[in-house]
């Protein structure tokens, strides 16, 4: 069981790897948000401790520990959606011409 | 358990994961970045439904139990949402810092909670996975609240330190780890106190001698602390969901800190042992206009951009310190709207955290087409009329091409290349690395002494009066 686990663990740190050197620079910020809110899956971590919980100290610690990820979970993804809905293509039509500047891009480079 | 209905449960577990995996991968575009969130919370969903479920088919959960998992989630959700809805832009490497103390804190609760239930009975496969789940989530847990003051500004940005502040430092994690194989040799709570209690510290302590500039590379690290904690705790109570998640948290985290600590050419090693980097208030005692620098008025500066046909505009931290962004942003469009081709260069550590400054000009409304990264826009500068350079330093100094200063090698923009450059900068003051910049002398550059926020505001006024 434990090595299952384990083999899960480092494929998952590679899937890791992979995904996220493809993310641009440019939204660094809301990807680590994103990485932020998935963290929070530790709140089904803090419902299995509630589950088994059935004394003071128990209640007490799997309260603390959902109400922590709880905030981390629901936060997390609120933030990121803020964030993310901020970034347009382009806000008010401007009649510049960025679209010349655009179409240079593979031909153009002597 | 019913061997169907677990089988059913790993599924959606593995429906999950493939969602976080999926909701990332869509992150590698900000056209479709908002439906990778949307993505992630489905999956997010899934797997806490599924874990409800699990609990009820467990049958152990008493009514108490089910009254503080709606409490905590009431409690817990709603500070999480009223923060997320308020936060400013600019406090943003605070809040992700407080997601990460509490996510490593709820991780570390999960661990210390179950050793307390399985007691001395506890076999190596658990007890392993749950100290290095303690350890890494205290250290996460106060090192990120730490971190989240010296950004506030609660807690001063500066570098504290004392006399044997690294001694110390590697005691604790010494004691941290000895207390820790004591605990899986022999498992009782007196030692499992004592690893808490040392890891608590150590979180402080490692954090609290770096300096404001490093955040960058402390949150992102602290990030990866979050993830492995987690999946840690997905070791401790067995749940594949939380194995997943946390690793690719983990591999996230390491990736952004990796890439920050090369952007700031310094080893990981070096920025946590500490120290050496500066708070906010960089204000350099040097003299304004030292010998072979020209400086020049809003009036002139107005002239060169509403003249130009092409103008890159350079942000760092400077100007994310003096929260110009929206002034940057209004003397852009009005630019723009002057036919001049107007972009941003953003260096990798421009910000206070890895990628901050493009949130900060998204939220300034600027189309993130025009955010253009290192390797892409270095070889437009070639072809511009004036780079204007706003609380930028080191990332732009020249000298990081030749071997034998102290930022040697270091990624940078080729701003020198522009035709002109101007600089607005407060004072002649050092950046970071605490070296001249070389940009500053060259006769190309013009120095526009003054407050970011200010000085831009009197650019834009500037260049509306010149053109009417």
């Amino acid at each position: 069981m434990l090595l299952t686990d384990f083999i899960i663990f480092v494929l998952s740190l590679w899937v890791g790897f992979e995904v996220i050197s493809k993310v641009p620079a440019t939204l660094h910020t809301p990807l680590m948000s994103a990485a932020n809110s998935i963290h929070g899956i530790v709140l089904a971590g803090g419902i299995v401790i509630a589950a088994t919980a059935h004394n003071l100290v128990g209640y007490i610690l799997a309260f603390v520990a959902v109400a922590f990820a709880a905030m981390n979970v629901v936060g997390g993804y609120v933030v990121t959606g803020r964030m993310l809905k901020m970034f347009k293509r382009r806000v008010a039509p401007v009649p510049a011409s960025p679209a010349v500047e655009a179409s240079p891009n593979g031909k153009a480079s002597s | 358990m019913s061997g169907t209905f677990n089988t059913v449960i790993q599924l959606i577990y593995v429906a999950a994961a493939s969602c976080f995996v999926l909701g990332l991968h869509l992150m590698n575009n900000p056209a479709t970045a908002r439906r990778g969130n949307q993505v992630s919370v489905a999956g997010m969903i899934a797997a806490i439904a599924a874990t409800g479920a699990l609990v009820i088919h467990g049958g152990l959960i008493d009514a108490t139990g089910w009254i503080v998992i709606a409490a905590g989630v009431l409690v817990g959700g709603g500070l999480g949402l009223y923060t997320a809805r308020t936060v400013k832009m600019t406090a943003m490497p605070q809040l992700v810092s407080i997601f990460n103390a509490v996510g490593g804190g709820a991780a570390a609760l999960v661990a210390i909670r179950d050793f307390m239930t399985i007691g001395s009975g506890i076999g190596a496969s658990t007890s392993v996975p749950t100290l290095l789940d303690v350890i890494i989530g205290s250290v996460t847990f106060s090192g990120s609240i730490i971190a989240a003051g010296k950004l506030q500004g609660v807690i001063t940005s500066a570098p504290v330190s004392f006399p044997g502040a690294r001694i110390v430092n590697m005691l604790l994690a010494v004691i941290a780890v000895g207390f820790g194989a004591y605990v899986i040799a022999s498992p009782n709570m007196i030692g499992l106190g004592v690893v808490i209690a040392a890891a608590l510290i150590f979180g402080v302590s490692m954090v609290m001698p770096i300096g404001g500039a490093d955040m960058p590379v402390v949150i992102s690290l602290l990030n990866a602390f979050t993830g492995t904690a987690v999946a840690m705790a997905g070791f401790v109570i067995n749940n594949t969901a939380l194995i997943i998640a946390g690793a690719l948290v983990g591999a996230s985290g390491g990736i952004l800190t990796k890439l920050m600590a090369d952007a700031m050419n310094r080893s990981i090693g070096n920025i946590m042992i500490g120290g050496f980097g500066q708070g906010d208030a960089i204000v350099a005692a040097a003299g304004v206009a030292g010998a072979g620098v020209q400086s020049i008025a809003a009036d002139d500066a107005a002239i060169q951009l509403a003249y130009a046909s092409k103008v890159i505009i350079v942000p760092g931290y400077g100007l994310a310190a003096a929260q110009a962004q929206h002034e940057v942003a209004a003397l852009a469009d009005l630019l723009e709207s002057r036919g001049v081709d107007v972009s941003y260069a953003i260096h990798p550590v421009a910000g206070r955290m890895p990628g901050h400054m493009n949130v900060l000009l998204a939220e300034a409304n600027v189309p993130y087409p025009l955010l253009k990264e290192m390797d892409e826009i270095n070889p437009e500068f070639g072809r511009t009329d004036v780079a204007l350079v706003i609380g930028a330093n080191d990332v732009t100094n020249p000298a990081a091409r030749r071997a034998g200063t102290a930022i040697s090698g270091m990624p940078i923009l080729d701003v020198d290349a522009a035709k002109s450059i101007i600089v607005i900068k407060r004072s002649m003051g050092h950046g970071y690395a605490g070296i001249d910049n070389e940009l500053y002398t060259n006769p190309k550059t013009s120095m526009f002494f003054a407050d970011a926020k200010k000085g831009l505001a009197q650019l834009t006024a500037s260049v509306k009066t010149l053109v009417g």
